[in-house]
């Protein structure tokens, strides 16, 4: 074993498909570099299983670059494993020890089912957003600089919500599933600019009852999501977004 | 795009959200009254301010009126957090094996709904022990002012250990709701902004503190004998 390398026990979960009740399964890896990311570790894991005629460990991974928002493994309790503002893919094996166990599960939410193994569905999300994540009309090219004044602070908040990649960390980590740091983010991000403004009361409206309709839980300000969101969306996007909802149901 | 949405506002989750935080804050109102009243005992004076309070409380139509509003914000409290709790198990029908909620957020503000709890049962044991007896079942006497005698019930209650160790247990439980109480009301109506926030919370945790350290004393200083 080269200097520094790693010998792991994981405990992983299991799960055939959408109706099997699935299980934690113990597996051993060894020889494993400090500076492979927690993907790549798996990747070997499941070289070794496919070696032996075993069925290889499902898991969601696309860019590998920490901005697809595709990886989602609650891994020794926390999403994306237990350093700040990073996906699991930039998560590297260095943040763990020689003879460490640990614990890899998928996200918990009746909103996101299991697919298989570690990968749920989270095209509840992707309902939300369909009912008002966007603008409407075209609002034409790139303006001018400065043609539409827009404050430096709102354009840095909408920047700052905008971030978010909708991997699903913020309702896999609240103690009630809730999604309300990630509709929020979505809309705070047209809410801050005059753009998003025009449609504003049907957004939050249908944004938020659809949220509803998708069975996450509700909000009780833990603060949880922002401490373990990979993009760091702030809190301040839930008091938007209540504002925002509150507001469209006095105008409507 | 078009408004498509029809649910009710109040069956919202945003719109409970907004409920729980605008009775919270109305309880905690009612604390700061209960709790100035109440500081009347330090003045040692055998209960007479005390029991002028009392009576105030017990004769003003508006505090009567407010009695009955105050029942009825407190019920749909407990009710809205009930509704809200039981959605939010059924949000996550299966449990991790592993959450390491300490690593992102404080317990007291993931234990909201067993702190209520247990405020609730010291609530009921509290209100036996005087709003009954002041109300319903009658007091023992009139104090030297020809006031009815509260005061004395409570040098009575505080006598015995137990009962001040059920006190100091709710009044526990308060401090910790309401450290995560104060400032999470003003998350849910929407007000998080950066010049205020953190006044906002610095309030909630010191109002919290010394709130609770106030109710705290009078059993206390009554069991240890410092206030007659």
């Amino acid at each position: 074993m080269s200097q520094g390398n790693m010998n792991l026990t994981l405990k992983v979960w299991r799960q055939k498909n959408e109706k099997d009740t699935g299980k934690i399964v113990d597996y051993k890896v060894s020889d494993i570099s400090p500076d492979m990311s927690f993907l790549e570790m798996f990747d070997v894991l499941n070289e070794q299983l496919i070696s032996k005629g075993e069925e290889s460990i499902a898991f969601d991974h696309d860019c590998r670059e920490g901005i697809c928002g595709m990886c989602s493994m609650f891994i020794n309790g926390q999403p994306h494993g237990p350093n700040k503002g990073v996906t699991t893919c930039q998560l590297h094996m260095r943040s763990f020890k020689d003879g460490d166990t640990i614990v890899v599960e998928p996200w918990r939410a009746a909103a996101f089912p299991v697919i298989k193994d570690l990968t749920v569905d989270r095209s509840a999300f992707d309902r939300i957003i369909s009912k008002g994540g966007f603008i409407s009309v075209n609002t034409g090219n790139a303006q001018d600089a400065n043609n539409i004044p827009i404050p430096k602070t709102d354009a840095d908040a909408a920047f700052s919500a905008a971030a978010c990649i909708g991997c699903g960390a913020c309702v896999a980590t609240c103690k009630n599933s809730s999604a309300m740091l990630f509709v929020a983010a979505k809309i705070s991000q047209f809410a801050l600019l005059p753009q998003g403004q025009v449609e504003g009361i049907a957004r939050a409206k249908n944004m938020v009852a659809q949220m509803d309709a998708e069975g996450f839980g509700n909000c009780t300000n833990t603060g949880a999501c922002e401490v373990e969101c990979p993009k760091g969306i702030s809190l301040e996007n839930i008091a938007r977004m209540n504002r925002e909802f509150f507001m469209a149901n006095i105008m409507e | 795009m078009s408004t498509t949405s029809s649910t009710n506002f109040l069956q919202s989750s945003l719109g409970k959200k907004l409920i729980m935080s605008l009775t919270g804050l109305f309880l905690i109102s009612f604390l700061v009254i209960h709790c100035l009243l109440n500081s009347f005992i330090f003045f040692n004076d055998g209960g007479l301010l005390f029991n002028e309070g009392a009576k105030f409380m017990a004769e003003n139509p508006i505090i009567r009126i407010m009695e009955i509003v105050l029942f009825a914000g407190l019920i749909l409290h407990m009710i809205q957090a009930l509704i809200l709790t039981m959605q939010n198990n059924k949000a996550r029908p299966i449990k991790y094996a592993v959450q390491k909620g300490a690593a992102n957020s404080t317990w007291y503000s993931r234990s909201m709904g067993i702190l209520g709890s247990l405020l609730l049962i010291f609530l009921v044991v509290h209100l036996a022990n005087f709003w009954v007896k002041s109300r319903f079942t009658g007091l023992p006497g009139l104090d030297a002012n020809g006031n009815e005698n509260l005061y004395a019930v409570m040098l009575e209650e505080f006598k015995e250990p137990l009962i001040v160790i059920v006190y100091l247990l709710g009044v526990g439980s308060l401090a910790y709701h309401l450290m995560h109480g104060f400032q999470s009301a003003f998350q849910s109506l929407g007000w998080n902004h950066p010049k205020y926030t953190p006044c906002i919370k610095a309030i909630g945790l010191w109002f919290s503190i010394i709130i609770s350290v106030i109710f705290a004393a009078m059993p206390l200083s009554i069991f240890f004998g410092c206030i007659k």
